[in-house]
């Protein structure tokens, strides 16, 4: 493919692309999803298996396609097989062994054995606007992205709208930010068009820290370029002309698809100078994190972008004013960015009739813990915690009620079971003393302590502290040590007043979101269930008991004379007993019976 | 072990890598900025940052030592230690945490004979740990030498380090 140079070009490539696939209406088309999670599960062999029996079989006409996840993360290796004119067929745990028997199914009379079944009420549950694309077209390849009309967006609003128009219908759409805090995407944009100082930055938040959140990966590795094109988008909006792309290093795969991506973007011409003859310029690189949960704040990713340690520093000046190096930066995470060009396509009333009033269009969630349906679900906004659990997750692994669901990663809470009627939308969730979130939704299945969650959040929080302000450097250890004796058993009732009066203050005075927000797991279990704290500190308050065991007591005294209290009645040769309303749990007599008379409980 | 040969070769590739960012003539703000990417890129050439290896590059990018040690600190993907040949980490994240991570980390433990972070004495294994590796479908998941294993049961610990021989 040529450089394009001009608005036309596009339109006349994507034309040609779209007629290649209609006149391939003939050709069946096989996705196998390829992400991480998918190679993991050992997607690799199935695809190797695949095209083996394909050139084996001399089978034209198949377009066989290393796609990105389709979410469906427990039956995983998944592959999708689209015959022409039929619906896609999903099949899940695929071995080579079964790939191979695909194809043989395939070119025989077309009918699968045991095909997933994609199409039932819950699958017709989600709506999907982030992860359209995901699982549906190879990420590594601009074509495919362009034959879907990708890109289009961009040029229209380079050659139809002014920077204004794209700000007022993405805030026209009520577009908030899905990496956490809920703020409103189209306000960041108009603060950061109003801010004088140029030039002026876009950052994509590719820094998905929150343990059990993997849609932003899975966006990345599925559909790369919808995250580009947003982003040139939002250039174009504000006025910038350059761009990061702030992805952490434990995801490779996604910042190998994302260089090729920009790799590619960069070669037609859609990315760089003067894009498509419009005068507008925009270009972007990639910036690996080194692993420090902090930088998902959106100063100390700042902060590490321009390679420092990532401390973040007080809002304001938010860095729509001053960013990186001192100049307007606006700051939009994956999934929100993967929104913006579905809102430009199909207009903000489209996008507001999904979801709800306050939180409009769809959220991804990651499903993950005890519960049956591991994966990913998008979902209109609104839906309640109820449905995506048990109609879409399939409920627990073991059958049984399910306790809670933590939401927001180490800055939300833990929502029990009795508030699953909860519709999900920012202002609930907060309610609740959780969070929405990264949308990570793990799930506790009846077994989980409470108690230990709260202890390996705060365990995380403490590790991940930046260290800069003391509430969060001092506080968390302090919260931390003492539900760490909590655990131990060696906690008291006042504790729990502890807790929650120095949660309230580190929620008070800490510095940034995750210092803000750390407290949120303790004070949310605390709240919905503190039997669990009062029962461990109970059993650690249990004094252990000793007693006498009428059949091996040979009344030798012996322990009457060590017992300090004494509380040991009996006459010599016959057995004794301990008085246990006086006893003091010394341990004494214990040590001292040479017949093992005396157990201890 | 790395041979002097293949050390000084390490040195040589990372100036060369340096020198292709051609930020000596930026201010100091343009050679702070890629900093991490040259640490990212030392750390695959030498697998850890030993003290000579930050001198090296604090020099080569006219910064402070001290601000190239405080950034190695700060971030956990950074190692000053030298590690085991092969380094299996644990997935710590919520849904492996849920999943029963830390009973595969105390049959790790015991079957090796060390704790979290150190190196077995033969230089084969070093113990350590991620914070999610975002494939949460598999928990739990352990990952060596770029591989990940997912569904990990305590039982196939001992199987899964005999992979990883010599």
């Amino acid at each position: 493919m040529n450089k394009l140079v001009k608005r036309e070009e596009l339109g006349a490539l994507a034309v040609t692309l779209q007629a290649e696939a209609a006149k391939g209406a003939g050709v069946a088309r096989i996705f196998v999803g390829m992400s991480t999670c998918g190679i993991a599960s050992g997607a690799e062999p199935v695809y190797a298996a695949i095209a083996a029996a394909l050139a084996e079989h001399k089978v034209q006409n198949v377009e066989l396609v290393k796609a990105g996840c389709v979410g469906l993360c427990y039956v995983e290796p998944t592959v999708d097989i689209q015959l022409p004119g039929k619906p896609v067929v999903t099949l899940g745990n695929v071995t080579p062994e079964r790939g191979r028997q695909l194809v043989t199914e395939m070119i025989g009379n077309g009918q699968f054995e045991s095909p997933f079944s994609v199409n039932d009420a819950a699958f017709k549950k989600q709506v999907r606007i982030a992860l359209r694309h995901c699982g549906r077209l190879d990420p590594e390849r601009i074509a495919d992205y362009v034959r879907e009309g990708g890109y289009q967006s961009l040029a229209k609003a380079l050659f139809e709208l002014k920077p204004e128009d794209v700000i007022k219908t993405i805030k026209d759409a009520g577009l908030r930010g899905r990496g956490g805090g809920g703020f409103l995407t189209g306000l960041k944009w108009e603060l950061a068009r109003n801010a004088k100082a140029a030039p002026k930055y876009i950052v994509c938040n590719a820094d998905e820290g929150d343990p059990g959140a993997f849609m932003d990966r899975s966006v990345l590795e599925g559909d790369p370029h919808c995250v580009l094109e947003a982003m040139a988008l939002a250039g174009y909006a504000v006025g910038a002309r350059y761009g990061f792309i702030y992805c952490r290093a434990e995801y490779p795969l996604a910042v190998k698809r994302l260089e090729i991506a920009i790799g590619q973007a960069r070669e037609l011409g859609l990315l760089g100078e003067n894009i498509l003859g419009s005068g507008f310029s925009f270009d972007m690189q990639i910036k690996l994190g080194a692993g420090a949960f902090v930088c998902g704040e959106e100063t100390a990713l700042i902060h590490s972008i321009e390679g420092k340690r990532g401390e973040p520093t007080v809002k304001p000046p938010f860095p729509a004013e001053s960013g990186l190096w001192g100049k307007s930066t606006t700051v939009n995470n994956v999934e929100t960015l993967a929104c913006v060009v579905p809102i430009l396509e199909k207009g903000s009333a489209w996008f507001r009739s999904i979801g709800t009033e306050k939180s409009p269009g769809t959220k991804v969630f990651a499903l993950a813990g005890d519960i049956k349906n591991v994966g990913l679900v998008e979902v209109p906004m609104g839906m309640t915690i109820h449905e995506v659990l048990e109609e879409i997750g399939g409920g627990s692994r073991d059958g049984k009620p399910i306790k809670a669901v933590q939401t927001g990663g180490p800055s939300g809470g833990c929502i029990p079971q009795s508030k699953f009627d909860t519709p999900i939308e920012y202002e609930s969730l907060t309610a609740l003393g959780s969070i929405m979130g990264s949308g990570g939704l793990i799930v506790m299945g009846s077994n989980t302590s409470m108690v230990n969650i709260a202890h390996f959040y705060l365990e995380f929080t403490c590790d991940e502290s930046c260290g800069k302000c003391t509430p969060c450097r001092i506080g968390n250890r302090r919260l931390f040590e003492i539900l760490d004796r909590i655990v131990k058993g060696q906690g008291k009732m006042e504790d729990l007043l502890k807790l929650e009066e120095l949660g309230a203050v580190i929620k008070d005075t800490a510095l940034c979101g995750l210092g803000q927000t750390s407290p949120n797991p303790v004070l949310s279990t605390l709240r919905w269930f503190r039997s669990e704290y009062e029962d461990a500190i109970k059993r650690g308050q249990k004094p252990v008991t000793y007693s006498i065991l009428a059949e091996k007591c040979v009344g030798c005294r012996a322990c009457v004379k060590a017992c300090p209290v004494p509380c040991i009645d009996g006459t010599a040769k016959k057995p004794h007993v301990i008085r246990q309303e006086e006893c003091i749990h010394c341990g004494a007599c214990f040590a001292k019976c040479k017949f093992a008379a005396i157990v201890k409980e | 072990m790395k041979t002097p040969d293949s050390e000084v070769q390490a040195f040589l590739e990372l100036e060369a890598y340096i020198a292709a960012l051609q930020v000596a003539g930026s201010d100091t703000a343009g050679r702070r900025a890629v900093l991490i990417q040259v640490l990212h890129k030392a750390q695959d050439l030498f697998t850890f940052l030993p003290e000579e290896v930050q001198k090296f590059i604090a020099a080569k990018l006219n910064l402070h030592l001290s601000e190239v040690y405080g950034v190695v600190s700060f971030y956990h993907y950074f190692k000053t230690k030298k590690t085991g040949k092969y380094t299996v980490d644990f997935c710590l994240g919520t849904a492996c945490f849920v999943r029963g991570a830390t009973k595969l980390i105390e049959r790790a433990e015991k079957m090796l004979g060390i704790k979290m972070g150190e190196t077995t004495k033969d230089g084969r294994f070093t113990l350590g740990s991620l914070r999610c590796v975002g494939a949460c479908s598999l928990a739990p998941v352990i990952q060596i030498a770029g591989k990940t294993y997912g569904r990990v049961t305590e039982d196939q610990i001992p199987a899964i380090f005999n992979e990883y021989k010599g």
